[in-house]
């Protein structure tokens, strides 16, 4: 051991293993070939059934290339353009959104428990929203509405972190014990809006609070695409950093990293992320807890690969849950926020089960 | 020693108050470059709090800390880190990164610079100085206690800077790694690094350090050479037991417990 020191070099060879990376590789060509599959699946399936040939066809006239596979129905066309294409847009962008957002929140909180539904970070969002909503104007608008889940997003964030962290570290227990508490509150909230809202507000609240993509317009995949999009990069920029903040706070500050500063613009890329997923979608549980804890056990933690896996399978998920929440019943619309509790539930005492065992308590 | 090399670290009458209770009171002390300063004392007499104080983490409330010639509050975070690395003693990581990976974080400083071309080979040194090398492709949390230690000391090393400060490193270890610890530690200093080591082991303390600061409810009750310091009457004074002081075969000073 000594005899190493005086000796710099020669020390055992070791390429970073090139067995991850083929194993990422191996993942994302899946989940593009996942993601492209279900995207076509997802135009083509419902009432109106259209072939593949005339999805695909209808996607490349629209950008502008027109092929034998155009569909010839001036009505599919349409449909497709108008229904169900911003539908699975939606779809991916509110999926890819929450698994980002999750991945994020677990990173700050040191935390593979935290996620934005569980800690209340959607509840919170979903009661910015629907204030928007039930005081009209601008803020019903689609803009207003984004703002308002923003701010509401931001507060419910804030909260958990002051609440749920002490010394430093977030114990599993006092993370979920404050979740409960903010849930409940924003719940409180929620319902007195509905209670004081006209009856038109009132149905728009309810249904939208379940969770559904259904009549996802341009305009607000436009929104929800700026949102995501921008807070993508910037999470996936901090990758590296992220990584040394499961060293501990202190050893990460030690390494030189602005703990706090990250942390803030953590909080806020976490609040922008579900922010923009709620407030057109409704609550979406578990999306962000489920999806990178998968990523990570094919992936490892390495937040570069983690981010990017957890983007594209977050989104490869949802234009899956949302294609069989239309098609599952027929003639009616499982609301896609029930189908993924429905999965997530389970998982997430699973998940509850294996830190117990761990940790050897509710430390 | 001091007098002929460069100081890393020059505090002076520090202070360390939460509310009510003094943690540190007055301690001045000096580490230089190509020093080994080992800081002892009973549990509570606040060498971990020192060492956070002058790892920069912690403000002292009232005395300076100099670090290169500057107050450790003044660098940046960024900078201070290529200057100093730290081994706290609590060594977790949160999610089932490789040791590799963990390792290669102790270059996080150097990203973006010329040194991060040293990288891999820095990496690569720290592992097998600290004998893990083995242990690359394993996860940090399927490691035993004395593995993580190792693993972290590596992390520190890969680092590769001028000041090193080691939070009881050797805590965890069994006799032949608290040994190689502390022989990695030496070399360090052997190469110009300035270390300082939080230990308990009187006797470790004795055959590595170059000086060593008996530290005695937050104030430093005695300075210097590990022949002069330890002393039984001290140290049954500091620690409430009475000792004997024996001359190792090797001439360094054995601390033995009187039973």
């Amino acid at each position: 051991m000594a005899d190493a020191v005086v000796t710099p070099v020669g020390a055992p060879g070791l390429a970073p293993a090139s067995r991850p990376r083929l194993r990422a590789a191996a993942l994302f060509v899946a989940l593009a070939v996942l993601l492209a599959v279900g995207v076509i699946a997802s135009a083509g399936v419902g009432q109106l059934t259209v072939s593949v040939t005339e999805v695909i066809g209808a996607l490349l006239r629209g950008i502008g290339i027109d092929t034998a596979w155009a569909p010839s129905s001036k009505i599919t066309y349409e449909a497709l353009w108008q229904i169900r294409f911003p539908r699975v847009a939606m779809s991916l962008l509110v999926g890819a959104a929450l698994a980002v957002a999750g991945a994020v929140m677990q990173a700050v909180f040191g935390n593979p428990l935290a996620e934005p539904g569980v800690v209340g970070v959607s509840s919170g969002a979903a009661l910015g929203a629907a204030l928007g909503i039930v005081s009209g104007g601008v803020l019903a608008g689609v803009v207003g509405t984004a703002s308002m889940a923003f701010i509401g997003g931001v507060g419910a964030t804030l909260m958990v972190y002051v609440m749920a962290r002490a010394g430093g570290r977030t114990e599993v227990v006092t993370l979920l014990l404050t979740g409960i508490a903010v849930n409940a509150f924003a719940g409180a909230g929620l319902a007195l809006v509905i209670f004081v809202g006209d009856s038109a507000a009132r149905e728009q609240i309810v249904f939208w609070q379940l969770g559904s993509l259904n009549g996802s317009r341009w305009n607000e995949v436009a929104v929800v695409a700026v949102f995501a999009v921008a807070a993508s990069t910037i999470a996936l920029a901090l990758a590296r950093r992220y990584d040394l903040l499961a060293l501990g706070e202190r050893t990460a500050g030690h390494l030189g990293l602005r703990v706090e500063r990250l942390r803030i613009v953590s909080i806020v890329l976490v609040a922008v992320l579900t922010g923009a997923a709620v407030a057109f979608a409704g609550i979406i549980s578990f999306v962000g807890l489920v999806v990178p804890h998968a990523i990570r056990m094919v992936l490892g933690p390495a937040h570069r690969l983690l981010l990017t896996g957890s983007l594209l399978g977050g989104a490869v998920l949802l234009v899956w849950a949302d294609l069989f929440a239309r098609t599952a019943v027929t003639g009616a619309e499982l609301p896609i926020g029930l189908l993924t509790s429905l999965i997530g539930g389970p998982f997430f005492f699973y998940l509850l089960r294996r830190a117990r065992a761990r940790q050897g308590g509710w430390a | 020693m001091t007098g002929a090399l460069s100081l890393a670290y020059h505090a002076e009458s520090v202070g360390v108050r939460i509310g009510p209770a003094t943690l540190v009171e007055d301690v001045s002390i000096d580490v230089a470059h190509g020093e080994l300063v080992a800081l002892v004392g009973p549990n509570g007499a606040g060498k971990s709090t020192l060492l956070s104080v002058l790892a920069g983490d912690r403000s002292p409330s009232s005395g300076t800390v100099a670090f290169d010639d500057r107050d450790v509050r003044d660098w940046t975070p960024g900078d201070l880190a290529r200057r100093r690395a730290v081994l706290a003693q609590d060594n977790q990581v949160a999610f089932p990164f490789r040791v590799w990976e963990v390792v290669e974080m102790g270059r996080a400083p150097w990203q973006g610079l010329s040194e991060a071309d040293g990288d891999e080979e820095a990496i690569a040194q720290a592992l097998a100085t600290c004998d893990v090398a083995h242990l690359t492709e394993r996860t940090f949390t399927s490691l035993s206690g004395g593995e993580r230690a190792r693993v972290s000391l590596a992390r520190v090393l890969a680092q590769r800077t001028r000041a090193v400060l080691l939070d009881e490193p050797t805590a965890a270890l069994d006799l032949k790694h608290q040994e190689d610890v502390l022989r990695v530690a030496r070399s360090l200093a052997h190469d110009g690094v300035a270390v300082a080591v939080v230990l308990h082991d009187l006797s470790l303390a004795a055959a590595y350090a170059d000086r060593i600061a008996v530290m005695e409810r937050g104030r430093i009750a005695a300075l210097g050479s590990p022949a002069d310091v330890l002393t039984p009457a001290l140290i049954e004074r500091v620690y409430g037991l009475p000792v004997h002081v024996l001359d190792g075969p090797d001439g360094t000073p054995l601390v033995l417990p009187r039973r």
